[in-house]
């Protein structure tokens, strides 16, 4: 054992220094993903069969190819394609990268949202008349929503889990300032320690916080819970 | 495009560990023992806290400076890597499944004088195995992608060889990457394919409540 708690100090600030740069990106991927997400699901509900499959294949394909190599092509491919091509920075090129993988999953939380919509919200509001936007603002999506927001959650901790990967294409996050603190000083194993303990930190009361959210959820949409408390309340009035 | 065996070999070797590690785990964390129970919730939070890329660097570069031993190859080091961390969130599964197997079964065993192990192995089990196949073939996707992390710590599997290719011509960027993601989404097909099957398989037989 050769711990060294001089390095462990003298390392510390150096990677904290990145702690901006990683927390910031997890939220620009995610805000991207979250857009991005709507697109695919919006585009999944065109209600022709060839379009649908195609979309549904291709949303296949970028989820099951791993998103390290989908960074590379964004950051090293996308600006040698001929016309379309522009170099990107380091952390616009993970955005995109991690964005676009994220937002593959995002779009399916959405679905499984809407799809949860009981088909009698939907012909309730036909029957009442509603016009589309009335119909989605005003039934569908209250209720799709919430029942979506522990499941976006997790995949906000999960994406910040993801998000080190940028370090591989130069973004100056807490894992890069880990690896040129490493190879500066010959020190690894302190650097990479302080970086496993950050992520810990920042991640597992998050994980914690989200449990919650979702008993709490559970709690409010469960639909028998929902009926005692109707029958309670008709019980009190008679 | 030489890397291809690597790639697969890492992606067996990881998802036999990491099934191991997950049924290890996920029993002992239903175990009695506190002490197994404790070690086994602190080794899940651990791996399922930070991510995977810092977790294969810190095996690789911290490991053998801590405790002086070298782990012998790159290889080790990126198979135990994947396989502890998914084999921490299968174990979630398997305990998840071995939780839902209803209450009456476990009754019933007992009723039938069936000893504990008796119960878990032929009662138990064959029932949380059949929820646990379509989690486990989504897994063995995430595992896939996750093997393309082992050539960050100099394993020369596709993406090292693209890598390569790509610095000696570089205007030849978005042919080798696009190559490398198709060929990631073909290994993956039958993955998929075998997911499909596993819900199939899960959801045949069994009442819907």
């Amino acid at each position: 054992m050769n711990w060294r708690w001089d390095m462990f100090f003298e390392a510390l600030p150096y990677v904290l220094q990145g702690i901006g740069v990683t927390i910031g990106l997890t939220f620009a991927c995610y805000l991207f993903a979250l857009i991005v997400g709507f697109g695919w699901t919006f585009l999944r509900r065109i209600p022709n069969k060839t379009i649908n499959w195609i979309i549904t294949w291709i949303m296949e394909f970028i989820r099951s190819t791993p998103p390290l190599v989908q960074l590379f092509f964004i950051f090293f491919a996308w600006p040698m394609v001929p016309y379309v091509g522009v170099t990107l920075s380091p952390f616009a090129s993970a955005v995109l990268g991690l964005g676009i993988h994220f937002s593959t999953y995002i779009g399916e939380v959405y679905r499984s949202g809407i799809e949860g919509v009981e088909k009698g919200q939907w012909e309730a509001s036909r029957a009442l008349n509603f016009s589309t936007t009335q119909k989605w603002t005003k039934i569908i999506l209250p209720q799709a929503i919430p029942p979506t927001i522990p499941m976006l959650g997790n995949y906000l901790i999960i994406m910040f889990k993801e998000v080190p990967l940028a370090a591989t294409i130069g973004v100056v996050g807490i894992l890069h300032m880990a690896e040129s603190f490493g190879s500066v000083n010959f020190r690894y194993l302190e650097a990479y320690t302080i970086v496993a303990l950050i992520f810990l930190a920042l991640s597992y009361p998050s994980a914690i916080l989200i449990n919650k959210l979702e008993r709490k959820m559970n709690r409010r949409f469960d639909k028998k819970a929902a009926l005692n408390s109707m029958n309670e309340s008709k019980g009190a009035v008679s | 495009m030489r890397g291809i065996e690597i790639t697969i070999t890492v992606l067996i070797l990881s998802a036999i560990f990491g099934y191991l590690f997950a049924f290890i785990a996920g029993l002992c964390r239903l175990s009695t023992n506190p002490i197994l129970r404790g070690f086994t919730s602190f080794y899940v939070e651990i791996f399922r806290g930070t991510s995977l890329i810092v977790q294969l660097f810190w095996l690789y570069y911290a490991i053998p400076m801590l405790f002086g031993i070298d782990l012998g190859s790159n290889l080790l080091a990126g198979v135990l890597a994947i396989s502890l961390n998914y084999g921490a969130y299968m174990s979630e599964i398997v305990r998840g499944s071995i939780l839902a197997v209803s209450k009456g079964q476990s009754e019933a065993a007992t009723a039938l004088n069936m000893s504990r192990f008796q119960r878990m192995r032929l009662v138990i089990f064959p029932q949380a195995v059949r929820m646990m196949l379509p989690e486990f073939g989504n897994y063995l996707i995430q595992m896939l992608k996750a093997t393309s992390l082992v050539s960050l710590i100099g394993m020369h599997d596709i993406l090292y060889h693209g890598n390569i290719l790509r610095s000696s011509d570089l205007s030849a960027a978005p042919t080798v990457y696009l190559l490398i993601l198709v060929f990631y989404f073909i290994m993956a097909l039958p993955l998929i394919f075998l997911t499909r099957k596993g819900e199939a398989i899960s959801k045949k037989g069994v009442a819907s409540q």
